[in-house]
C-alpha cells in the first residue's frame, strides 16, 4: 500500500505523518504537493494536521479549493480510502467528504492534552481489530475540535454506526455526544480530532497511538 | 535642511550623540540618515550601556560552533549535527498589546533560529507578571500565553516548556523572554554576512507597511502614562506566512546559491542591511522602489525603519538569483533583489535609482557610543541584607502551610498555561511540560535528546545581584542535569530597569559578574543572548531578572526521567544538605510579605558534584524521577513528586531528620543544590555508592505510597488536598474579571 499525504502551505503535521506511516509502519509513502493535481499512484490518502492556510477565514475553508482536493474527491468517489486527522478532518468536513462541522472549543482556547478515546460505529476498514470495550489514550491540540452536526445528521450518523470514535472520560472540546471521529457515508472516508501519529512510538509515552493508527491504515 | 531639536530629541538621541553623528559624516544627515542612525544607535540595536559587562562571559567551549553576535548561538551535539539556540525579550509590546507582542516575540526567535539554517524543534518561555491582585495581571497572562500559542501552534513548532512567576514589581512593565532551539548540520550552517561584492541582496517574505516603525526606540525608553498610545509601534504578527518562509528558507539552504541570511527583526531593512555589511566588512546598496510594500505612498524613511514582521534579507550568489526567486514564489511568497553588495564600507541607499542615503558602516555599528554608565550599591540594599528571617515566626500548623504555598500563583501548577500551547507536534516531547525540571526533547532522527530549562529566581537578584545571577545558572543547569543532560551552552535574557540610574548599573554591572563567574564555575559557555533595559515605568523598576536558558544533550532520549513519584515502593533520597535559608524565600513573601535577607549561599563544587552525581544516575537508568528543590523549598519540591502526574499521585512516609533546623526553615528554605531523587530498592547501594563518591550528602528518608504526603513529626496531609491547592492558583487568578 502506497500512502500519500498531502501537503497544504501551512499543514505542520505533514513530516510527522510520514515518518510514522513509513518508519514505525513501514509503508511506502508520499507527500503530495496540495497545488498538484497527481496523487501520484497512491492507494490511501492522508490529509494531516496543521493549520491549512493559516486557518484565517475558517479551518479547513480554504484548502478544499486547493487544485490537489479535486483528486481527492474524485479518489473518496472511487472508493479509495482517505484520512482526515485534525486539521485534516477539518478540511474534510468542509469538502462535503465527511458530514457535520468542527466549532470553537467550547472552552475558547486552545487545548493540547491526552484524551481516552473509545472505538464506537458498526465494524469498518478504519477501526478494525481494535478493542470496543478499551479505552485508548491519545493527544489532542487543537482550537477548532467541538464536532457538531444537526438532528437529522446526528440520527443518520449514529443509526448507519458512523460515528468512528467517542471521548470515553471527558468531552474535552463539548463535542456533540462526545464525538471525536467519524465515518463518511461510503465508509471509505475518516476523520478524527485526535493525533495517533504523536505516540505511536514507545519514547513518547504509553504507545496507543500506534495500535490505533495501525488500525486506521489497515494494517 | 537643518534637523530641529526636536526632532533629534524624538528620536531618542542626545545633543552629544547628534554631535558625534555630525563629526563622523563631516556634515549634517538628512531625515533618513538621522532615522538610521538612532535606531543603530538606540539601547536596543547597540548595547551600548551593557556591552562592556558582557565582554565578561566565557563564549568559548570545545562544543561551541558560534557564539554571541550572530542571529543566534550553535553548538555541537556530535555525529555532525549542531543544535541552534537563543533567547530574546518582547517585554515592551507585551505590555501594551499582550496577543501580538507576546505572538511576534515568538515569530522574531524563530527566525533568528532558523536563519542560522536549523530546523527548529522546540520553544520555551520565560513570563513576568505583576501581582496576582492588580487589575491588569490577568489581562495580560491570558493575552501573552493565548498570543504565544497562537504563534507556536500555527508554525508547528512545540512550546515545550517554561516558567511564569508573579510580582508586583512587574505591575507595570511584564517581561515575556522567548527562547527556540533547532537542529541543523554542522557543516551547513548560514551567518548573517554580505560579503561578496557584485553578489545580490534579496528581500522575501511578507511586504512591507508602516507598522513597528520605532519599535527598537520604544525599547529603549521607559513607559510613562502614555504608554498606551505606543500601540501602534506594536508590529502584527503572521505566522501562516512564517511557516511558509521557514519551509521556502530551509529549502533554499539545501543549495549553495545563498551567502548569507539575517532575519528583519528590530530596526527592519535597516539593521539587517548594515550589520550584515559590517560581519563581512563589506558594504550595500539598497534601492527601496523594489521593497515589495502592502501601503502606497511609503517614504524611504518608512520603508528603511518598518518592523513589519515575517521578512528575511539574503545574499545570493551572483547568477542564481532566478533559482532562489522560484522557491520563495513556490511557496506563494513575495522576493525581489533589491540591491547588491558592495565593497567600499558604506551604506547606500536609493529610491528608484536616486540616492537618498549615504553612511558609512563602521560608525553604525562599532562606531556606536558606549557608555561606562555610573554605578553605585543602593543604599537600602544592607539593610535589606542584613534582616534574619529567623527573627519571624514559623507558621502553626506546617501542612497548611505547605498548602498555601502550592496554592500561590509562582508556584502553582502551570496546567492553565502550556495546555494552550501544542507542546506535542514534531513528535518530540519525551518529557512534557510540567512533568519534569527540564524538558525533553528528541533530536529528530536520532536517538539523541535536548534537556531545555528556562530560570531566573529574580527575588534572589534584587537581594544580591551577583549571588543571584550565579543561582539562577546554578538551577538552570541543575534543571537539565536531572533530566540527564549535559549542559552545552547557555543563553540570556538580561531583564533591567533604566540604566542610567547608578543603581540599576550596579545590579546590571553584579549581575553579568555573576552571570559569568557562575558559567565559568559551572563549566557552560554563554553562546548567544539579549539585553532588555529600562524596563520600569514612572520610575518604578523591575526586580532585576537575568533570565537563563541552557541546552543540554542526552546521548540516549530514552534514558531520562521526570519529577513524579512513580511507583510504590520506590525509595526517597535527598541529595544535598539542607541549612534552612529563608531570605528571599517564597515563604517570606508570602506569611510575611518580606523580600528581604541574603539569598541561599552556593558553593560551586557542591553544586557541580551534585549535578554529575544525578546525570549519573538517570544515565545509568537508576532513579524513577528526580527533581531539583527551588521556589517553596523542599516540602514544595516533595509535594511535587506526589502530585505532578494528574492521572496517578501517589503519596509517600518520609522521616526528614532537621537537626537544630527550625521546622519550618527545614520544609521551605530555599537552599541551593538539592534534588530529591526516587528509585526502586534494588538501586539503593549503587545510589548510595555512587554518592559518596561524589561527595554529596544522600539521606534515604522514606519510601513512595499510599494517598498522603507524611513527614513525620512535622505534617500529614492527603496528595488529594496537595493536588487541589497547586492545580487551583493559576485558575483562581485568571477567573478574575478581566481576563
Amino acid at each position: 500500500m502506497k500512502v500519500g499525504v498531502v501537503v497544504f502551505p501551512g499543514s505542520n503535521c505533514d513530516e510527522d505523518t510520514l515518518h510514522v506511516v513509513r518508519d514505525v509502519f513501514g509503508h511506502p509513502a508520499q507527500l503530495l504537493w496540495h497545488k498538484d493535481r497527481d496523487l501520484k499512484g497512491s492507494d490511501y490518502v492522508i490529509l494531516p494536521g496543521g493549520f491549512a492556510h493559516g486557518d484565517y477565514l475558517r479551518c479547513g475553508a480554504i484548502a478544499r479549493f486547493s487544485p490537489v482536493m479535486e483528486e481527492v474527491v474524485a479518489f473518496a468517489g472511487r472508493g479509495g480510502p482517505v484520512l482526515g486527522i485534525c486539521n485534516g478532518f477539518q478540511i474534510l468536513t468542509e469538502a462535503g467528504l465527511l458530514p457535520g462541522a468542527l466549532l470553537h472549543n467550547a472552552g475558547q482556547s486552545f487545548l493540547c492534552r491526552d484524551v481516552l478515546l473509545r472505538v464506537d460505529g458498526s465494524p469498518n476498514r478504519f477501526t478494525g481489530g481494535l478493542s470496543r470495550t478499551a479505552t485508548f489514550r491519545l493527544p489532542i491540540a487543537h482550537m477548532d475540535g467541538r464536532y457538531f452536526i444537526d438532528d437529522e445528521g446526528r440520527r443518520r450518523l449514529e443509526g448507519e454506526g458512523r460515528v468512528l470514535f467517542r471521548y470515553a472520560d471527558d468531552n474535552p472540546n463539548g463535542s456533540l455526544a462526545a464525538i471525536a471521529g467519524v465515518l463518511g457515508e461510503g465508509r471509505n472516508v475518516a476523520g478524527l480530532m485526535p493525533h495517533p501519529e504523536r505516540n505511536a512510538e514507545p519514547v513518547l509515552g504509553n504507545g496507543d497511538g500506534r495500535a490505533v493508527f495501525a488500525a486506521l491504515l489497515g494494517s | 535642511m537643518a534637523l530641529s531639536p526636536e526632532v533629534i530629541r524624538q528620536h531618542g538621541l542626545t545633543e552629544e550623540e547628534y554631535a558625534r553623528i555630525e563629526k563622523h559624516l563631516g556634515r549634517s544627515p538628512n531625515l533618513l540618515e538621522l532615522g538610521i542612525f538612532s535606531v543603530m544607535w538606540s539601547e536596543h540595536c547597540s548595547y551600548k550601556s551593557s556591552r562592556r559587562y558582557l565582554k565578561g562571559f566565557p563564549t568559548t567551549g570545545p562544543r561551541v560552533l558560534v557564539g554571541p553576535g550572530e542571529n543566534a548561538g550553535v553548538v555541537d551535539i556530535g555525529d555532525g549535527m549542531a543544535a541552534a539556540f537563543k533567547m530574546e525579550s518582547h517585554n515592551h509590546p507585551s505590555y501594551i498589546e499582550p496577543y501580538q507582542g507576546a505572538a511576534t516575540g515568538v515569530g522574531g526567535i524563530l527566525r533568528d533560529v532558523f536563519t542560522m539554517g536549523a530546523r527548529p524543534i522546540a520553544s520555551l518561555n520565560s513570563l513576568r507578571f505583576g501581582d496576582p491582585s492588580h487589575p491588569k495581571t490577568a489581562w495580560l497572562l491570558a493575552g501573552v500565553v493565548r498570543g504565544i500559542g497562537g504563534y507556536g501552534n500555527c508554525i508547528g513548532v512545540p512550546t515545550v516548556g517554561g516558567e511564569v512567576a508573579f510580582d508586583r514589581s512587574y505591575d507595570g512593565n511584564c517581561l515575556v523572554n522567548a527562547f527556540t532551539v533547532g537542529v541543523l548540520r554542522r557543516d551547513r550552517i548560514f551567518k548573517g554576512t554580505a560579503s561578496g561584492a557584485g553578489n545580490p541582496i534579496l528581500y522575501v517574505g511578507s511586504k512591507t507597511g508602516r507598522d513597528g516603525i520605532h519599535g527598537a526606540t520604544m525599547a529603549s525608553a521607559e513607559f510613562g502614562e502614555d504608554s498606551e498610545h505606543k500601540r501602534p509601534t506594536v508590529q502584527v504578527g503572521d505566522p501562516f506566512t512564517e511557516k511558509l518562509l521557514l519551509e521556502a528558507c530551509l529549502e533554499l539552504f539545501q543549495t549553495d546559491a545563498l551567502v548569507g541570511i539575517q532575519d528583519m527583526g528590530a530596526a527592519g531593512l535597516t539593521s539587517s542591511s548594515v550589520e550584515m555589511a559590517a560581519r563581512a566588512g563589506s558594504g550595500v546598496e539598497i534601492d527601496v522602489a523594489r521593497v515589495p510594500r502592502r501601503e502606497e505612498g511609503m517614504t524611504p524613511y518608512e520603508v528603511m525603519l518598518s518592523e513589519s514582521q515575517e521578512r528575511m534579507l539574503l545574499v545570493a550568489r551572483q547568477g542564481r538569483e532566478a533559482e532562489v526567486l522560484r522557491i520563495f514564489h513556490k511557496w506563494d511568497l513575495d522576493a525581489a533583489v533589491i540591491g547588491r553588495v558592495t565593497g567600499d564600507g558604506r551604506v547606500r541607499i536609493l529610491d528608484g535609482g536616486q540616492e537618498v542615503a549615504n553612511l558609512p558602516v563602521g560608525p553604525l555599528t562599532d562606531g556606536a557610543p558606549q557608555y561606562e554608565r555610573p554605578t553605585r550599591a543602593p543604599d537600602w540594599l544592607p539593610a535589606l541584607q542584613a534582616f534574619d528571617p529567623l527573627s519571624l515566626p514559623g507558621p502553626r500548623d506546617l501542612g497548611e502551610a505547605l498548602l498555601a504555598l502550592l496554592a500561590r500563583p509562582t508556584i502553582a501548577s502551570k496546567e492553565w498555561v502550556f495546555t494552550q500551547y501544542d507542546h506535542t507536534v514534531r513528535l518530540g516531547a519525551v518529557v512534557r511540560p510540567g512533568k519534569g525540571d527540564a524538558a525533553v526533547v528528541r533530536v529528530e532522527r536520532t536517538e539523541k535528546g535536548l534537556a531545555l530549562s528556562v530560570d531566573c529566581n529574580a527575588r534572589f537578584v534584587y537581594l544580591d545581584p551577583y549571588q543571584g545571577a550565579r543561582l539562577a545558572v546554578a538551577e538552570c543547569t541543575r534543571n537539565v542535569s536531572c533530566a540527564g543532560g549535559e549542559p552545552l551552552g547557555l543563553t540570556d535574557c538580561l531583564n533591567f530597569g533604566n540604566p542610567e540610574r547608578p543603581e540599576i548599573m550596579w545590579q546590571f554591572a553584579e549581575a553579568t559578574r555573576g552571570l559569568a563567574a557562575a558559567c565559568r564555575e559551572l563549566g557552560v559557555p554563554v553562546v548567544s543572548g539579549n539585553v532588555s533595559l529600562y524596563n520600569e515605568t514612572d520610575g518604578s523598576p523591575i526586580l532585576p531578572t537575568p533570565t537563563v536558558a541552557v541546552v543540554g544533550l542526552l546521548p540516549d532520549v530514552s534514558r531520562t526521567v521526570g519529577l513524579a513519584f512513580r511507583r510504590e515502593g520506590d525509595l526517597v533520597a535527598v541529595l544535598g544538605e539542607t541549612r534552612g535559608e529563608l531570605g528571599g524565600s517564597e515563604w517570606l513573601l508570602a506569611f510575611h510579605q518580606k523580600l528581604a535577607g541574603r539569598p541561599p549561599a552556593l558553593d560551586a563544587a557542591r553544586e557541580r558534584s551534585l549535578q554529575e552525581l544525578a546525570r549519573g544516575l538517570v544515565r545509568a537508568g537508576a532513579l524513577a524521577s528526580a527533581h531539583d528543590a527551588s521556589e517553596g523549598g523542599l516540602a514544595v519540591a516533595l509535594a511535587e513528586c506526589c502530585i505532578a502526574d494528574r492521572d496517578r499521585m501517589l503519596g509517600a512516609t518520609l522521616q526528614l531528620d532537621a537537626g537544630r533546623v527550625p521546622p519550618h526553615a527545614f520544609l521551605f528554605g530555599e537552599d541551593a543544590s538539592r534534588v530529591v531523587i526516587s528509585f526502586a530498592p534494588e538501586f539503593q547501594a549503587e545510589v548510595e555508592r555512587a554518592a559518596r563518591a561524589a561527595g554529596v550528602p544522600c539521606a534515604v528518608v522514606g519510601v513512595v505510597g499510599g494517598d498522603r504526603l507524611t513527614l513525620q513529626g512535622l505534617l500529614d496531609v492527603t496528595v488529594a488536598q496537595l493536588g487541589r491547592a497547586w492545580r487551583s492558583g493559576i485558575p483562581a487568578l485568571v477567573r478574575q474579571p478581566g481576563a
